[in-house]
């Protein structure tokens, strides 16, 4: 006997759903694990709770730290210090890899540049930077913008070079400019490289403006880490860590949406 | 003078080491409305040559007139049909078939009215907020066709449109651009090294030498398959001949006598 095609389509999607719903709860799982061997072994004193405080002492700390409104400063000043950077790094970045496209001449000149720069490591330059641009939240930006901006470079432009001929081909055979050309066809075809260098960029732009806060050390989840590492207050530096935790995942979501929103062909 | 003229047309390409000439000695004149073939073996500088005449590349010497002026950068007055279709992958089927007119700055519906009207012509009008991905091969070059012609060019370079398709799709749509073309009075370059296809489709035939190219010879295809449809031009009795000619042709001499 034939069975019924609605039915095992019925029966393919249950599975299905039901492997997503296992994946969803071991994930679950793990979270919980984490959190509740981490309270355990805190209380029954088998990790030192005074090094690695404890999921109870951080909720404290966070409620407190909310109502005397010092959390939510703290969190404002880096998340503005973290998006400002990532997107400074990110266009200026893609808008460096637009002349250098724009520029053959150009790109040759400043391909050994662009190499010695990648190479260092850019929160070296920290000190210079709080010199130059004082000991503030610009010196700071301008890390979370460094640190991403010259492999930004880097990729795109190589994005850039590599779209493929005939599309430009195409283009051109109906008399485009450069500038068109550029806009309607090289730009648009790099949209998947760019947004994984957004992804990317996520990333580096918290660690530019944590370091920048390190080193600056006057306000920001940086500085709570610093200062709670300083006063030997761990508790401190672990709501700063779950805290940063969390708005980097919010942030690579976000940057998730856009993709969705940018490369609909390819559904 | 006619429609299309080649002077003398060289092109040599330059590289630290050495230097290779593509193509030479290309004297050769089109008439409006004729529909010519390029063939030659492989690498005889037949996509250099269509290059040349889009204004894509320069001729390192001589001179390439169209309508008695230079051509000194590609315009829309030429349309370019590449190997495989193109389409943007980011663009919807009607921003892909407007791409031409939209780089022109016409943007108004009476501009685009020939596109939209030339692709309910080719059956694709329920696809037009497609994305080229959702579309077979065929329906791809059929829009690429579209988008070619949606300037209203007075001059087609046909690049081996149909090299990439499956055979059955390659006939039908040899019959659909023949007839498109036809009808609307358009001068055609096809580029090809099937030989089936410059028959079916042309009115004459210059045969390439090898690198550096230059004309080999010329076939002027009889006058009753001018008139078929490429399809029937395969069938015809006259068609076999006419193959076994150009075969002989491009075979190259076996003993080097």
């Amino acid at each position: 006997m034939k069975m019924d095609r609605n039915e095992m389509q019925q029966q393919y999607k249950r599975a299905v759903l039901k492997t997503t719903r296992n994946v969803r709860m071991t994930q679950l799982s793990i979270l919980l694990l984490f959190f509740a061997g981490w309270e355990l072994t805190t209380y029954l004193r088998w990790i030192d709770p005074l090094l690695f405080s404890s999921p109870s002492r951080v909720w404290h700390l966070f409620v407190l730290r909310i109502q005397d409104g010092s959390l939510f400063m703290h969190t404002s000043v880096t998340l503005f210090e973290t998006i400002l950077g990532f997107l400074l790094g990110t266009f200026i970045g893609t808008f460096i890899a637009g002349l250098l496209w724009w520029s053959p001449f150009l790109s040759r000149v400043l391909d050994p540049y662009l190499v010695i720069l990648n190479s260092m490591p850019k929160v070296a330059l920290g000190p210079i930077l709080i010199v130059g641009l004082g000991p503030g939240f610009t010196s700071i930006i301008a890390m979370g913008a460094l640190i991403s901006l010259v492999i930004t470079t880097m990729v795109v432009y190589h994005a850039f070079k590599e779209v493929d001929e005939n599309y430009l081909k195409v283009i051109k055979s109906f008399g485009a400019s450069k500038k068109q050309t550029f806009f309607r066809v090289v730009f648009p075809a790099s949209y998947p490289t760019l947004i994984s260098t957004l992804k990317v960029n996520v990333g580096l732009a918290w660690v530019g403006v944590i370091v920048g806060e390190f080193l600056v050390s006057k306000q920001g989840l940086g500085y709570m880490i610093i200062y709670g590492f300083q006063v030997f207050n761990f508790t401190l530096v672990m709501l700063a860590l779950l805290i940063i935790a969390v708005l980097a995942t919010v942030m690579y979501h976000l940057v998730e949406i856009l993709e969705k929103k940018l490369i609909r062909h390819e559904s | 003078m006619a429609f299309l003229e080649l002077n003398q047309v060289e092109k040599t390409f330059f590289s630290l080491e050495t230097w290779t000439t593509a193509v030479e000695d290309i004297e050769l004149s089109i008439e409006e409305g004729e529909f010519i073939s390029i063939i030659g073996p492989s690498g005889c500088g037949k996509t250099t040559l269509l290059s040349l005449i889009s204004g894509l590349l320069h001729p390192t010497s001589g001179e390439i007139l169209l309508d008695k002026e230079i051509i000194e950068r590609p315009t829309p007055e030429t349309g370019y049909m590449l190997q495989q279709d193109y389409l943007f992958p980011w663009l919807n089927i009607k921003d892909n078939i407007t791409l031409g007119l939209t780089t022109m700055g016409k943007t108004t519906d009476v501009d685009r009215q020939l596109a939209f009207q030339l692709l309910e012509t080719l059956g694709l009008s329920d696809k037009i907020d497609h994305f080229p991905s959702q579309l077979s091969g065929g329906m791809r070059q059929r829009v690429a066709l579209v988008r070619m012609l949606s300037t209203d060019p007075k001059l087609l370079l046909l690049d081996e449109p149909f090299s990439a398709l499956d055979y059955q799709t390659k006939l039908k749509l040899e019959d659909l651009v023949f007839s498109t073309i036809k009808e609307h009075h358009k001068t055609a370059i096809l580029v090809t090294h099937d030989i089936g296809e410059a028959i079916a489709m042309s009115d004459r035939i210059i045969l390439l030498t090898e690198r550096p190219g230059r004309i080999n010879k010329e076939f002027v295809v009889p006058l009753h398959l001018k008139e078929k449809l490429p399809f029937d031009v395969r069938t015809d009795i006259e068609f076999n001949p006419l193959f076994q000619t150009i075969w002989k042709e491009m075979e190259p001499d076996e003993d080097g006598s």
